[in-house]
């Protein structure tokens, strides 16, 4: 039955595996110790703690384990493919994660703090204007945005280049040519960290400078969200850049066959295409 | 030809499957993590059962007496998310992970780890909603839609709730991963797409569904918790934010959400009736583009859950006209199980009886959902008892019955064993009369203008709660005949036959016997 | 425990009993008292006739099926599928049918939500978990009050016989005049509410921190009934409405009468109070207004709602609470009670802090809360 050719038309099935359950039980660590965590429970930061050593552990052996086995050789055509259409549809559930956000500030935008100013809401808010950026009728101090063509432009510059380098690291590892390849992902890392380390200098400028924070109100809200959620999406994405990095130091990945070099780049392609509809509807317009 | 491949493939196949405990947390085997999902599911349904039989208790007569209103709101929340998430969800993966393989011809899902990922998130999703009950403060009485800012007073247990949906958004969404791409990828060779089972058609579109929505319902709560505890103000109105946005947000998940519940359940009575009826189903590709149509058009009328928001009219007749036209598509697969079972050759035996309790209590679901849809007519009814009655009826006549048809459909496949026939008949009947005790006076007291989430009422509803507390406990004690045919099947039901039912004719029945092999196809099947 | 029990065995024996006795089984919508609620009860027929024709029709095909092609009887099946006539029908029939309900749908919904030109206008504020009504224009205006629960706790509890208008009865009704288009302005102080009366076909949601109306014209005088129709915490089930309609004079008559009562209940803020005094006004104000949270004997509901009796804040500088009072507390079902005059804000202060375990022996004056609104 069991057998080692490799053609296409082989099913691959993976053995029993321990990964999962240690996954879940970072899981649920995580989420209690989140849950207590948001209480000021001392017991929810220890839970915290565990769970993300747990959930560290997991990724590594998991990953791990894949890249192993990627590379042994056991994973065919088939197994490729549906590598491709599941990153596809994990990538489509971010988009829909950010819909949710953007969707957020199209409604305050065009809805709510409109109609917060309409003539009927006088009642409850004589004096409220109602025009983006706001804060809301009830908050009274002064606070700036950030202007779209300073630091933002330059970063949106950063990211846009990492999205190319990454395709060129793309082209060497066709054409073999692995100094390149590892050239031109650490170029695309060091992009990375460097956009991280600005929107990090923004930040403290908004909370010190411009009186712009978290709390500032439903701009503060959407702002810091949307673009907390992409600077975590950055982070995610240079960790799995660097874990690729490391790979392709090792020898990993073929010319003809590199689903864990492709995937990641995707990634990294889709948080470039949200930041530049971040730019664009948060800071620009 | 093709042949199996293990990583361990070099040492003698099944050599190394752990046993005892240890077989069930590190399976990867679609049988076994099915089997895990339906278990889950049925505990899940217990439990939320007895909290339905608690709200059913208190409500049994006017006045308070078994739990105080905080409670009685824990309850109601609780009962919703844990059906919602944690029985008939669940149930419906258990399906299409023993199910998808075996139609398509398979040896397994494409994933296998992150299949079995995929269900023990679910334990730890429980485990947070029910150690919600006991934290200081009890459980958050915010309704499982879960409106703000009820939700931003609500004690602690609101947390443990808000991060128990993040981890279910990630099992489903997972799940629905694993789900599609074996579809796409992993049929025999010469099974088409439009070859393949009904069942799989409707999962692919419910995976498509759960996969869009799941992330927004994530975002939902996460804007929940930073208004609760950082500060943010999308949901209040002071910081520019709207109590509205997080109703907008939450049923542009939830009215998918719905047909998530709604079109697997679909898919299983695709498959009883024509098996029944000893004929093939009426339309299959007219079946498949209803199912899709309905999926789209349910991104479209969310709203129609808010028509007492005070929206705009204009907004407001938008998603009447959007919602009233679920029923055209809705309309085409009711007639096309009617068309199939019309001059068939027609059994009762219970999954076939199930099915059939189905379609007659679905659509009456569905009608009263029409009625609903209808904006001056809702705004009479909106959060009474008739809507209770509506969902009721597509949920649990719609959605549990199938699956409860599905199970006596496919448990001589899946055990080798044939179940009780006369005690599978009296479960149906004492399921379908009580059901009907318990929820169609519930369209009265709506009617009349009775709340929902009310712990206490006036009088004049007094007489059509009784009724409808009795029916539930009849219906619960029902479902105790139903865990006992199961067990007894297993452990000591007569042998089934490979295709048990005549009428059946998708993989599982014409290729694999009963019980089917550890792994389903080691060799591809030969298709005609 | 074993006395909860009892209680509750006994409470289910008596509900049961009284029950049978006065069975109303009331099986369709409230009798409309107004045009539109005529209007969306018709409607409501429509819509349900053609279901069930539908329905019947379905079932009836079905049901013919089931009795004549069982396997039992011999029958042998057909093996047609797919037919493009049959098919286009079923699809093309219920859209029309579909166009056939909009229409008397959309001319409903927009004669209901056409608020333009009202009579008189009030506004509808939902607490937790009380109603408060503004008379804003027309007869009337200026007259404001909050309107209540008036069942016995006794009764909830079955320690007493429930009334006949159990849970659907309030201290202070809306009264408004018969054949008069009143236009409501809902909204909610803390969490939603929605303002619902049956009879009078009106539904709106009462958000915090927005407004958004309603309108009815009741046709007849009566009292009618509704309740809070949005989950909005622990005692969403009992805060009912009570719209009385009256004919124009009684109307009058009682705007005359609640006039009178505003000017009597407006205090002097400037009069000189004693402590004594404050707090026999203020034990009024917290019976009114927190015994729902924090109990009469002032213990509360802990975890969920704190003591006041033996309180911090309460025994310590006055303040503080004064603060929380009037600001109430974000995030937390202590809401602001802004609402309440400077008299009756301080009378419940004073009246918290000489109470039960609280002995500070100090009053707090109406001027120090005017002080403290600004
Ligand atoms: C399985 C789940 C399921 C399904 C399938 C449906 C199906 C439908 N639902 Fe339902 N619904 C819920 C679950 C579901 N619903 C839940 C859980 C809630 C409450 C949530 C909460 O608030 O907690 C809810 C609430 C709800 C509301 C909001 C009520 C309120 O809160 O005020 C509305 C309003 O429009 C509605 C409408 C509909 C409609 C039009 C359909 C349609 O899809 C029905 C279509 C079917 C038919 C019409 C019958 C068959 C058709 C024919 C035989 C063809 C011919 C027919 C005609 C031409 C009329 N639903
Ligand atoms: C698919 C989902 C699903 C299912 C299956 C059910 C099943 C049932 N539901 Fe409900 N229900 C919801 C989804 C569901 N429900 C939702 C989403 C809400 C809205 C929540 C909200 O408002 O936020 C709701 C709300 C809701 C209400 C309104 C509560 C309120 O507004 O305050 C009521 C009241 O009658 C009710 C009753 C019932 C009953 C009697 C059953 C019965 O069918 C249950 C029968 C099952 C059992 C009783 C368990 C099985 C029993 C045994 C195996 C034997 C017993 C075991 C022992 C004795 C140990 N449900
Ligand atoms: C809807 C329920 C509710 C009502 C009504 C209510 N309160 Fe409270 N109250 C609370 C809650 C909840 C808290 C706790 C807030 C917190 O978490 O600090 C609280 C806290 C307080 C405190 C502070 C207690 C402490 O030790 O911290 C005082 C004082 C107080 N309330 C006074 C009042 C007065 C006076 C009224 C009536 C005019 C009132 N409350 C009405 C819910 C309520
Ligand atoms: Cu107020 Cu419910
Ligand atoms: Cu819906």
């Amino acid at each position: 039955m069991a057998s080692n050719t490799h053609s296409a038309g082989h099913y691959y099935l993976p053995a029993p595996s321990k990964w999962p359950i240690v996954a879940a039980t970072a899981m649920l660590l995580l989420g209690f110790g989140a849950a207590f965590t948001v209480n000021q429970m001392t017991v929810g930061y220890v839970l915290l703690a565990i769970g993300f050593a747990v959930l560290v552990y997991m990724l590594f052996g998991w990953f791990g384990t894949v890249a192993r086995e990627s590379e042994s050789g056991v994973m065919n055509e088939q197994v490729d493919v549906s590598f491709r259409w599941g990153m596809s549809w994990f990538i489509f559930s971010e988009v829909m994660f950010f819909a949710a956000f953007f969707g957020a500030l199209f409604y305050v935008r065009v809805f709510s703090a409109p109609w917060l100013a309409d003539i009927e809401q006088r009642l409850l808010w004589p004096d409220y204007g109602g025009t983006w950026p706001t804060a809301g009728p009830a908050f009274k101090e002064q606070f700036t945005p950030i202007a779209a063509w300073g630091l933002p432009a330059i970063n949106t510059l950063l990211l846009l280049t990492s999205g190319v380098t990454i395709t060129f690291a793309h082209w060497a590892l066709k054409e073999n040519k692995r100094g390149a390849l590892v050239g031109w992902l650490i170029a695309t890392i060091a992009l990375g960290v460097t956009f991280l380390f600005v929107q990090i200098y923004e930040y403290g400028h908004a909370y010190s400078d411009l009186n712009l924070k978290l709390s500032t109100g439903v701009f503060g809200s959407t702002f810091f969200m949307l673009t907390g959620f992409h600077g975590f999406h950055v982070t995610v994405g240079c960790i799995m850049l660097c874990a690729i990095l490391g790979r392709s130091i090792a020898g990993h990945f073929k010319p003809e066959d590199h689903f864990g070099f492709e995937g990641v780049a995707w990634y990294w392609h889709f948080v470039d295409v949200v930041w530049l509809l971040l730019f664009i509807l948060v800071y620009w317009l | 030809m093709s042949a199996v491949l293990d990583t361990h493939g070099q040492h003698d196949e099944h050599a190394h499957h752990p046993s005892g405990i240890m077989r069930w947390v590190t399976t990867t085997n679609h049988k076994d993590i099915g089997t895990m999902y339906l278990w889950f599911s049925f505990t899940m349904f217990i439990v939320g059962g007895i909290m339905a039989l608690v709200i059913r208790t208190e409500l049994f007569a006017p006045g308070m007496q078994i739990v105080d209103p905080d409670r009685f709101n824990a309850m109601t929340t609780y009962h919703g998310l844990i059906m919602v998430f944690g029985a008939i969800m669940p149930a419906f993966v258990g399906f299409a992970n023993w199910l998808i393989p075996m139609q398509i011809g398979a040896p397994d899902m494409a994933f296998p780890r992150m299949n079995n990922l995929s269900f023990w998130l679910l334990p730890p999703a429980a485990l947070l909603l029910i150690a919600a009950q006991f934290v200081p403060g009890g459980g958050a009485g915010v309704g499982w839609t879960m409106y703000a800012p009820l939700t931003v007073q609500a004690p602690m247990s609101m947390d443990l709730t808000i991060f128990a949906v993040h981890i279910l958004g990630m099992s489903s969404i997972m799940g629905s991963i694993n789900i599609i791409t074996t579809i796409f990828n992993m049929r025999a060779p010469g099974m088409g797409m439009m070859r393949i089972p009904l069942f799989c058609w409707t999962w692919v579109i419910t995976a498509f569904l759960l996969i869009a929505v799941m992330p927004v319902l994530a975002g939902a709560v996460t804007m929940t918790l930073t208004d609760r505890h950082f500060g943010t103000a999308f949901f209040n109105a002071a910081g520019g934010g709207d109590p509205v946005l997080y109703q907008h947000i939450f049923w542009f998940f939830g009215h998918p959400e719905v047909y998530i519940i709604a079109i697997p359940a679909f898919g299983v009575i695709s498959q009883i009736i024509p098996a029944f009826s000893r004929k093939p189903l009426f339309g299959y590709t007219s079946m498949v583009y209803a199912t899709a149509s309905i999926a789209v058009l349910s991104f479209l009328v969310w709203a129609h859950h808010m028509y007492t928001v005070g929206m705009p009219v204009e907004a407001q007749l938008y998603f009447m006209y959007a919602t009233v036209l679920i029923a055209v598509p809705t309309g085409v697969k009711v007639f096309n199980w009617v068309a199939t079972i019309w001059r068939g050759s027609l059994t009762f035996e219970t999954p076939m009886l199930f099915a059939l309790g189905f379609l007659f209590l679905f659509t009456m679901g569905g009608f009263t959902g029409l009625v609903l849809s209808i904006v001056p007519i809702d705004v009479q009814l909106h959060d009474t008892y008739y809507v209770v009655a509506h969902f009721h009826y597509v949920m649990v006549a719609g959605a549990l019955f199938s699956a409860f048809g599905g199970i006596y459909f496919w448990l001589p496949k899946w055990t080798g064993r044939m179940y009780n026939e006369t005690l599978g008949k009296w479960h149906f009947w004492l399921s379908f009369i009580f059901f009907n005790v318990t929820f169609f006076v519930q369209h009265f007291l709506g009617l009349a203008g009775m709340p929902r989430r009310i712990p206490d009422y006036s009088l004049q509803f007094a007489e059509f709660n009784v009724i409808s507390s009795i029916g539930a406990w009849g219906f619960g004690l029902a479902q105790i005949l139903f865990l006992y045919i199961v067990v007894s099947t297993i452990r000591s039901g007569k042998p089934a036959e490979q295709r048990q039912w005549e009428g059946a004719d998708s993989l599982e029945w014409t290729h694999l016997p009963s019980p089917p092999p550890y792994h389903s196809f080691e060799t591809p099947p030969v298709l005609r | 425990m074993s006395g909860k029990f009892v209680r509750a065995a006994a409470g289910l024996a008596m509900a049961a009993s009284s029950a049978v006795a006065q069975a109303a089984y009331q099986l369709n919508l409230q009798e409309p008292a107004s045009h539109i609620g005529e209007r969306v009860h018709d409607l409501h027929t429509i819509i349900l006739v053609i279901c069930l024709a539908i329905f019947i029709g379905v079932f009836g095909v079905l049901g013919y099926s089931l009795y004549a092609h069982r396997k039992s009887k011999g029958h042998v099946a057909a093996q047609f599928h797919e037919n493009t006539t049959v098919e286009v029908l079923w699809t093309v029939i219920p859209f029309v049918i579909l166009v056939l309900m909009a229409w008397p749908a959309t001319t409903t919904l927009l004669a209901m939500r056409d608020t333009t030109q009202p009579d008189i206008t009030i506004k509808v504020t939902g607490y937790q978990w009380k109603w408060g009504y503004d008379y804003l224009k027309g007869d009337g205006e200026g007259i404001s009050f909050l309107s209540n629960l008036a069942t016995p706790h006794n009764q909830i509890y079955e320690q007493a016989p429930k009334g006949e208008n159990y849970l659907l009865e309030v201290d202070n009704p809306l009264v408004v005049p018969v054949g008069r288009k009143i236009r409501v302005l809902t909204t909610g102080n803390d969490v939603i509410h929605a303002w619902y009366v049956p009879a009078l076909a009106v539904k709106q949601d009462a958000n915090p921190g927005f407004i958004r109306d309603a309108w009815f014209r009741a046709d007849r005088e009566g009292t009618y009934r509704g309740q809070c129709a949005e989950l909005c915490g622990k005692d969403h089930a009992f805060m009912p409405i009570v719209v009385e309609v009256v004919s124009q004079e009684k109307y009058a008559a009682w705007v005359g009468e609640q006039k009178k009562k505003m000017a009597a209940l407006a205090e002097d803020p400037n009069k000189t109070w004693d402590l004594a005094a404050l707090a026999e006004r203020g034990e009024k104000v917290y019976q009114a207004n927190c015994v729902a949270c924090h109990q009469p004997n002032g213990k509360g509901q802990p975890p969920a709602f704190p003591a006041l009796s033996g309180s911090k804040l309460v025994n310590g500088p006055k303040a503080d609470q004064i603060g929380l009072v009037l600001n109430g507390k974000q995030g937390t079902a202590m809401a602001s009670f802004k609402q309440l005059s400077d008299v009756e804000l301080a009378a419940v202060i004073t009246y918290t802090r000489n109470s039960w375990a609280n002995k500070t022996g100090e009053a707090v004056l109406p001027a120090e809360v005017t002080a403290a609104r600004k």
